[in-house]
């Protein structure tokens, strides 16, 4: 089923019913897990551990994609499959039509080292390497000349900030600088997959917001395939073009985050978008009805994708009540007005309670 | 029954035993004896090449070079005057010769243990299996009465420096095979991931991370392997090597008492300036995590 992939272009991830169950006996149990046996009990029984369940997830290429869930949900677990640290018990993981769990030592290094980079939640630097041969260390492991591996971390390093700091050890810096070399030394590897361990977690929060900016801005140019992994839902919602929610090991629901936002699948997911500050994630276009025909249009105009909080401050400012939503070729998608917007960004299920 | 006397073997049974493993390990010696002989040469020819060329040459120079080696390894002058200081006062009471073959006996046992007691190391590290038949080996050359291991040392080898290389190296290498083994085992896991994330080989692990972090761990092991063959030099003077654990001999059996202090003091020298010399070293590979600018 291996689509032929074209020259240059990112490839995705395809996740295929991937079953790891941690334990010396693993493959014994893995039929009682696929029909049905859970996590406590493969663990008080068998003393085994369920890491992930049947989880099938398409990667698309280009793009951010996030996972999400509490600790010990298996998100580590899941991002260590992508590049063969961990080997599933069943499944594949299919990255350029070839399966990863699959492959061979030999390929399966070449694969790291010139399809993926990782960022991890502890940086993981190496304590006796400067800035920047932490930050060249990809290409030494390739076996570039020492040049050119030079130039290219130099020009990462300078990405993300760190210029003048290349000579310092990592004990010499703080935490958010430690992470700006792991991310630098991700960025100087050059790959198309880059595979970020709560790579945030560990800094404090304006940081992470800057570290968040950084990654962003970076991804507008580069499109890399990313995976991102966070047990924080703002981080989720701010970085992830699509969104996938584990819970003990299993895929609890998969969407964009305004579809996570506003239909969750089941009441976990509701409780973990239940703080969510609604009016920043959902967009004008989504909660746009079609315009009655032949009724006179608002006079204000609002653009598809703005998320509900900017709109509703520029209409209020604009002494608006109503306006019209527009893409960006100008065509009109539909009409908003303000009693529909406060009613999408106040959670319902609080509202409820509130009675 | 009687239960006061422990059913022992009988006597004639207890000496043909011995006899039996004697005779055996005496034809072992007798077949063997040339061949680990000549194997062992080069070994000998250097110790002597190194004793040689130390006494041999004019004594400044070879103070100015020891001097320097010891500034270059420690970059302290405190430790490199010190150590000069040391070896004129040692020298002036007449010491200069024995002290230059001990140092030669400690070089050469020292890199033999190094050589050897690294790569077992990481071996150990790599494999539990191998770190399961390893440790009790290293125990048990640690706690065996080393005149035991003499007695078929010198069967083979007969008197003079090899044995006595080998006896020290016994007794001197498990530090460095251990410390070896604990620095790789102690390396972070999370940094190792990233190294497996990267694609690194096994080598490139070894070569770029487990062995540069494990550095200060192995250098603590070097140290202590100094120091013990070192302490291993008066016993090993008992079967023919030369050096200052002769008079200390010497002086035992005759009871000449400044004699016997005089050379253990050197001992006692050489011991201090090969032991700050090597912590310093031992540091200054450290300087990456030394914070500040
Ligand atoms: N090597 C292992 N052996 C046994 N169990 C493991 C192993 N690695 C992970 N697990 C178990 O698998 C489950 C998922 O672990 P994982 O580390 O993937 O969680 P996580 O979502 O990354 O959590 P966190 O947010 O704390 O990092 C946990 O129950 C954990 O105990
Ligand atoms: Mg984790």
């Amino acid at each position: 089923m291996s689509a032929p992939q074209e020259q240059g272009q990112a490839h995705g991830i395809e996740i295929r019913n991937l079953y790891k169950i941690f334990g010396p006996d693993a493959a014994r149990h893995l039929p009682a897990v696929k029909a049905g046996l859970g996590k406590e009990e493969l663990h008080d029984r068998h003393d085994h551990v369920l890491g992930l369940c049947d989880i099938s997830l398409s990667v698309p290429p280009g793009r951010i994609t996030v996972v999400m869930g509490l600790s010990g949900s298996g998100k580590s677990t899941l991002i260590r499959h992508v590049n063969g640290l961990i080997a599933p018990t069943a499944g594949q993981v299919i990255c350029g039509g070839q399966d990863v769990a699959a492959m061979s030592d030999v390929r399966l290094r070449a694969f790291r080292r010139e399809k993926t980079a990782m960022v991890f939640q502890k940086f993981a630097l190496l304590p006796h390497r400067t800035v920047l041969e932490n930050a060249r260390y990809g290409l030494d492991i390739r076996g570039l000349p020492a040049a050119e591996a030079d130039g290219r971390a130099r020009r990462w390093i300078e990405r993300v900030g760190l210029k003048g700091y290349e000579g310092y050890y990592p004990r010499q810096l703080s935490g958010g600088m430690q992470q700006r070399v792991g991310l630098a030394r991700a960025l100087t590897n050059d790959a198309e997959i880059l595979l970020m361990d709560e790579a945030f977690s560990a800094l404090d929060p304006l940081i992470r917001v800057d570290m968040q900016s950084i990654l962003l801005e970076l991804q507008k140019e580069l499109r890399k395939t990313i995976v991102f992994i966070t047990h924080d839902l703002d981080e989720a919602l701010r970085l992830g073009d699509k969104i996938a929610i584990l819970r003990d090991g299993a895929m609890e629901q998969v969407g964009t985050g305004q579809e996570i936002v506003l239909r969750p699948a089941n009441a976990y997911v509701a409780d973990f978008v239940r703080e969510v500050n609604r009016g920043r994630i959902i967009e004008a276009q989504t909660i746009a009805t079609p315009a009655a025909p032949g009724a006179a249009l608002p006079g204000f105009t609002v653009k598809a994708r703005s998320k509900l909080d900017r709109v509703a401050q520029r209409m209020v400012e604009a002494g608006a009540g109503a306006a019209q939503v527009r893409d960006p070729q100008g065509q009109l998608l539909g009409v908003i007005d303000l009693p529909a917007i406060l009613n999408a960004m106040v959670n319902s299920a609080d509202a409820e309670s509130e009675e | 029954m009687d239960l006061i006397r422990f059913p022992e073997m009988s006597r004639g049974e207890l000496r043909a035993l011995r006899q039996t493993v004697d005779g055996a390990f005496r034809e072992f010696t007798r077949i063997w004896g040339d061949p680990l002989e000549n194997l062992f040469a080069p070994l000998a020819r250097l110790l002597t090449f190194l004793e040689n060329l130390l006494i041999d040459s004019p004594w400044i120079l070879v103070l100015a070079v020891l001097a320097a080696g010891i500034w270059l390894a420690s970059r302290s002058w405190k430790i490199a005057l010190g150590s000069v200081l040391a070896l004129l006062v040692v020298g002036y009471l007449g010491m200069w010769e024995d002290t230059m073959r001990t140092i030669a006996m400690v070089a050469v046992c020292t890199l033999v243990a190094v050589v050897l007691g690294i790569p077992v190391g990481i071996l150990m590290a790599q494999s539990n299996r191998m770190n399961a038949v390893v440790t009790p080996v290293l125990d048990m050359m640690q706690t065996m009465p080393s005149f035991v291991y003499l007695i078929p040392v010198v069967m083979i080898f007969g008197l003079g420096k090899v044995p006595g290389v080998i006896a020290v190296v016994i007794y001197a290498i498990p530090p460095v095979i251990r410390l070896t083994n604990l620095g790789i085992r102690h390396v972070a896991p999370d940094v190792l991931e990233a190294a497996e994330a990267f694609g690194s080989s096994k080598w490139q692990k070894l070569r770029d991370v487990q062995l540069p972090l494990a550095l200060p761990t192995i250098m603590a092991g070097v140290n202590q392997t100094i120091m013990m063959s070192l302490a291993m030099v008066v016993v090993a003077s008992m079967i023919g090597v030369r050096g200052l654990g002769q008079p200390v001999l010497q002086a035992i059996n005759n009871q000449y008492f400044t004699m016997g202090v005089m050379n253990g003091l050197a001992i006692v020298a050489i011991a201090i300036i090969m032991d700050r010399t090597t912590q310093a070293y031992g540091r200054r590979l450290q300087k990456h995590a030394e914070a500040g600018k």
